[in-house]
């Protein structure tokens, strides 16, 4: 395959929340669920902020970093479980605000948590096709977690954005295979026009997260002929940070291999932009010839497995890419009343 | 505000789409379609901002514009862009970090919408920028 | 051009007036003035109406008719009746459209009236059809209030001349001192400093008590060419000089923040039509729809230099006792801003003050006075001087 990342963005709203701060409002222990998630705290949007607002900053942070004419963009893809509208595409806005309209397509992605990487695999069709030159996907949530239910610890906001293109655009980073793995499994949902999203509790473990996220990587592997010993980082999609980490050392990753994708610890889970996020943070640090393997998971259930080599071009690119850890850096803090106005659970009558 | 009446300006307010006159080199944002200097003689020419800028005054609004009432209190200033043109936003701000003269940068934000079922206003609003 | 004359006067009681319609209103006006000028329906050629929003404080437009015809100059005598609007200058801008058909010779008598009634809506349905005065799609529809840019202009003035909030409350304080002596006045309070800070924040640094209110109100004039005016009164008023000027719409788009530069042009040409200096006028009614504008106008107006508006407030250089009284009446802040009305009850003030029948708040030996009216942030002003000699 000869295509890969151009270029990435990403996005996190200024404001956190703390693991206590919303265990204290529901009687729980904080200490013990921030043990159990590994989670210390999650990103919160501003009251004017939304999926599309994120993902407008992601893909104008994409743009700006790789120096790309939005004009070469021929598709841009968003991926959010939180899109504003039910029906009226994210993506037509975030094109017009890059200025990649008109002669482009667009269309919007809900796969869960896996919508962002299916818009990356869908660009590398286009790309590798011929079809377009450069295909621009995108990881956005404001995700919703029910108030006292356990996605509310979690339950994050940001964005993420890739450009992909074919080895003529100079990638920093090659995509040497994708692999993906897809069954109807019924482990969480969110129904049109109910608030929040439900789940199967335990349910989303062993049949929903386990058996996609180790199908799509044991797979990519086998197709490919190269072991965990072959990459030198690798992210796994984050509800929390225990999953991740379990399947990793299932997988026989070591765990350094994946700290430098670990963004859920102060970030929380950014749905659809989740695994993008953790990918990108290890893009920034990763150096030419460096593999990474990364497989995103969505409920419903699906995993995306992508190898992905750095090249050369990385070293430029990193000169004067604002890092993802950085921006984790500095929030500001919310208390549980300011939260819940700021994710709309409480409203103005 | 209609949705059509809206829609007609958005690339503007997306984008900071405003004008520039050939003849006196003046920039418009709001975009102008006639250069108040030169007039009939004015040559306009649709022109994009920067971005940039600084807080020429503010001030900290408590009892809010209508739909904004969820934001109150919040920062509203006149930014004049780098290029010359000026212009009315909301800053992205705790009101504790405001002065005259602080140095901003476009950020794409959610300006209003018509209730829970209608549209969604989307445009430019700035917040400070550190780096400049 | 002839001169013209102002022969009768009368303002409604300014206020919440629950019990009254927009119609009640007017007709108190209009008949007044009609009665006070001692004239008969059928000599008057015409109506000049500023009414700012009538179709959305009473969701009644063709105001200009409808004023007409419960006035009883339609249905018989069909006389013509004309709307203005210049958002808070439409009273203002109602006598000057007044001035100029009477000047011109193409009326005689001629009605210039003023109302708006604003409380048969909520406060913020009030609210955003105030905001219409500004920049609906580059102001408004960015969180701008009219309290708002009110406040940037005051938040500059404090940064650029070092103005105090203290200044900006005794402009408070004194129109309502002012308003205190006025029977008309929607608040007969006096307050102080404290009252003012102890208010609640509207735009930093503007509390509500730096903020006219929402009124009910209607006031009128009797226009009349100046040789006649003494065959209808023993003391009319002359119009020495009727002047309006434009600015931007915008508050972003003016040359200086705090200069209204309408105000400034408006002014000079005024005091170039009357022959007359700043230093000429003995009181004024200026547009003091929040303290701040009381402050740019008497700068704007030449009465101070430009940035001592407030150590002059401070001063007392204003106050009815002072060099040049401003807002006798309470102003805009104190007796009350009906949109509409306020400029031309304005103008019966000024009339009060210039037959010195003002009682506790006349001015000795007033002769010139002046009013002036603005639109929006500054984007309308309208200015005009009268005298009680011809």
């Amino acid at each position: 395959m000869s295509v890969g990342i151009v270029s990435y963005g990403s996005y996190i709203p200024r404001y956190r929340i703390k693991v206590e701060d919303i265990a204290r409002v529901w009687g729980e222990d904080a200490e013990t669920l921030k043990a159990g998630l590994m989670v210390s705290e999650k990103s919160v949007p501003d009251l004017d902020e939304d999926a599309a607002t994120i993902a407008v900053e992601s893909a104008r942070a994409a743009i700006e970093n790789g120096n790309i004419d939005p004009v070469r963009i021929g598709a841009v893809y968003t991926g959010s479980e939180s899109h504003p509208y039910a029906v009226k595409p994210t993506s037509t806005i975030v094109a017009e605000a890059i200025s990649a309209t008109p002669v482009m397509t667009a269309a919007d992605f809900e796969f869960a948590c896996k919508a962002g990487s299916a818009t990356v695999q869908s660009c590398m069709g286009l790309t590798s096709s011929g079809m377009i030159d450069l295909g621009m996907g995108i990881g956005a949530d404001v995700s919703q977690g029910a108030p006292g239910d356990a996605l509310e610890y979690t339950a994050a906001s940001g964005g993420v954005a890739f450009i992909m293109g074919d080895n003529e655009s100079e990638p920093i980073a090659l995509i040497e295979d994708t692999y993906s793995f897809t069954t109807d499994t019924p482990d969480f949902w969110r129904r049109e026009g109910s608030e929040f999203p439900q789940h199967g509790g335990r349910f989303t473990g062993e049949p929903g997260y386990f058996k996609h996220v180790i199908g799509a990587s044991k797979g990519l592997m086998e197709k490919m002929g190269t072991g965990p010993e072959d990459y030198d980082y690798a992210v796994f999609h984050q509800p929390n940070g225990k999953f991740p980490t379990r399947v990793s050392k299932e997988l026989g990753f070591s765990r350094d291999k994946i700290e430098p994708g670990m963004v859920i610890t102060k970030l929380g889970n950014i749905y659809s932009g989740s695994c993008m996020m953790g990918i990108a943070a290890t893009l920034d640090q990763a150096k030419p010839g460096d593999r990474i393997f990364a497989t995103a998971f969505g409920s419903g259930a699906g995993a995306d497995a992508f190898s992905i080599k750095v090249t050369d071009k990385m070293e430029q690119f990193q000169k004067y890419s604002p890092k993802v850890w950085d921006q984790l850096k500095d929030p500001v803090y919310v208390d549980y009343a300011k939260y819940a106005k700021h994710k709309g659970k409480l409203k103005r009558s | 505000m209609s949705v059509v009446r809206f829609w007609r300006n958005q690339v503007n307010r997306y984008n900071l789409e405003g004008t520039h006159c050939n003849s006196c080199d003046e920039y418009f944002y709001p975009p102008r379609s006639m250069c108040p200097t030169c007039r009939r003689e004015g040559e306009l020419e649709s022109h994009r901002f920067e971005g940039k800028g600084e807080i020429v005054t503010y001030t900290i609004i408590h009892s809010a514009a209508e739909g904004f009432e969820n934001q109150s209190p919040y920062p509203l200033a006149i930014v004049k862009l780098d290029e010359g043109a000026s212009l009315t936003s909301p800053i992205v701000a705790d009101p504790e970090e405001m002065y005259i003269g602080m140095r901003v940068k476009p950020v794409f934000r959610k300006l209003g919408e018509s209730g829970d079922k209608g549209m969604i206003y989307y445009g430019t609003k700035f917040a400070p920028d550190k780096n400049d | 051009m002839r001169d013209v004359a102002i022969i009768g006067i009368k303002s409604t009681k300014f206020g919440e007036l629950w019990d009254y319609s927009f119609r009640d209103i007017f007709v108190e006006a209009g008949l007044g003035a009609i009665k006070d000028a001692g004239i008969s329906g059928d000599e008057i050629n015409g109506l000049y109406v500023g009414n700012m929003s009538g179709g959305q404080f009473v969701d009644q437009e063709h105001i200009g008719a409808l004023i007409a015809d419960y006035s009883g100059l339609a249905r018989n005598l069909h006389i013509p009746s004309t709307r203005v609007e210049a958002a808070c200058a439409s009273g203002g801008l109602a006598l000057r459209q007044g001035v100029m058909s009477v000047a011109s010779g193409y009326q005689d008598f001629v009605v210039a009236a003023g109302v708006e009634k604003m409380t048969d809506v909520n406060s913020a349905a009030a609210s955003s059809a105030l905001a219409a005065a500004s920049d609906r799609e580059w102001e408004g529809i960015m969180g701008a209030t009219f309290p708002g840019l009110y406040a940037m202009i005051a938040k500059k003035h404090i940064h650029k001349y070092g103005t105090t909030s203290e200044q900006l409350a005794d402009v408070a304080v004194k129109n309502h001192l002012n308003g205190s002596m006025n029977p008309i006045s929607q608040y007969k309070k006096k307050i102080t400093r404290e009252s003012v800070f102890n208010s609640i924040m509207v735009a930093d640094p503007l509390h509500i008590f730096d903020c006219s209110p929402i009124t009910d109100g209607a006031a009128a004039l009797v226009l009349a060419p100046a040789e006649v005016a003494h065959e209808y009164t023993d003391n009319p008023i002359y119009i020495k000089a009727s002047a309006q000027a434009s600015d931007t719409i915008a508050l972003h788009d003016r040359r200086d923040i705090t200069t209204l530069d309408a105000t400034v042009a408006a002014g000079k040409r005024a005091y170039d039509m009357a022959n007359l200096k700043p230093d000429d006028i003995d009181v004024a009614e200026v547009h003091d729809c929040f303290t701040i504008a009381e402050i740019c106008a008497i700068e704007d107006l030449g009465f101070v230099k430009k940035g001592e508006g407030g150590k002059y407030t401070e001063d007392g250089y204003t106050a009815v006792n002072g060099q040049i009284p401003v807002n006798t009446s309470g102003g805009l802040k104190s007796c009350g801003h009906p949109v509409g009305a306020t400029g031309v009850k304005q103008a019966v003030e000024i009339v009060h003050q210039l037959r010195g029948e003002a009682g506790k708040r006349q001015v000795e030996n007033a002769e010139i006075g002046m009013t002036h009216n603005v639109g929006g942030s500054g984007a309308t002003a309208v200015v005009h001087i009268l005298s009680n000699k011809r």
